[in-house]
């Protein structure tokens, strides 16, 4: 298991490489990489991402831990970026490694919703008018209920 | 003394990323009454407490939480990750 809250940029080839090299009996892994998007006028400058120093990581892990005992995984990570990130940046990536690929692909999902709106960051859009704190999305929230 | 932290919008409404405390309140919404009461700057900040969500020693908790063996908290808009 692999939780890191970092400024710096990864190379998602090479943690799945990582991941799957781990010495487990691997049939399915499955990753999801996020993305700056620009917004809905094309004006975004820049992202700001703010987070909770200890609790960022400590929540992540606890989620990562929850999925591990849930369902049946070899491995987990969660990297996620914060500080000041362009349009086309990555800022986060989820991998789940299993034998079968259900348990990948549920977990990966619940790692996704929980993350979204359980994990203590929030995201700054700035633009050339300004900058505004982006509001949290009621279905992210309604994802949890699945769960 | 409790360690009072402020993050996002919450943080630039209050203006300090974290501040020490001294409080007689016994319950996380009576320390939110006793910083509203003091300055304009809080009254602003925890207007709408359904927008807000509150952590205590690093966990998510609710406003009736009580205070005793808490020494951080954390005040700050829902959270917007992923």
């Amino acid at each position: 298991m692999l939780v890191s809250v970092q400024s710096n940029d990864f190379d998602i080839g090479k943690e799945l490489e990582f991941l799957n090299n781990s010495g487990r009996n691997n049939g399915a892994i499955v990753s999801f990489q996020g993305v700056v998007r620009n917004n809905s006028t094309n004006s975004l400058l820049h992202m700001d991402i703010e987070q909770y120093p200890g609790m960022t990581q400590n929540a992540i892990s606890n989620y990562v831990e929850t999925a591990m005992e849930r369902w049946s995984l070899n491995d987990a990570l969660v990297i996620h970026r914060h500080g000041k990130l362009f349009p086309g940046d990555r800022i986060m990536m989820v991998a789940t490694a299993a034998m079968h690929r259900h348990d990948a692909f549920q977990s990966a999902e619940f790692l996704m919703d929980y993350l979204k709106s359980r994990a203590p960051f929030w995201k700054k859009e700035v633009t050339k008018d300004g900058y505004h704190w982006v509001e949290p999305i009621i279905n992210d929230e309604k994802a949890l209920e699945r769960w | 003394m409790i360690k009072v932290l402020y993050f996002a919008w919450v943080r630039e409404r209050i203006g300090v990323s974290y501040e020490m405390v001294e409080t007689e309140s016994e319950t996380i919404i009576g320390l939110v009454d006793e910083l509203r009461q003091r300055e304009q700057r809080y009254e602003i900040a925890f207007a709408d407490l359904s927008a807000l969500k509150v952590a205590v020693n690093q966990e998510l908790c609710d406003f009736d939480t009580k205070l005793s063996g808490a020494s951080e908290i954390a005040f700050f808009p829902p959270m917007t990750g992923g």
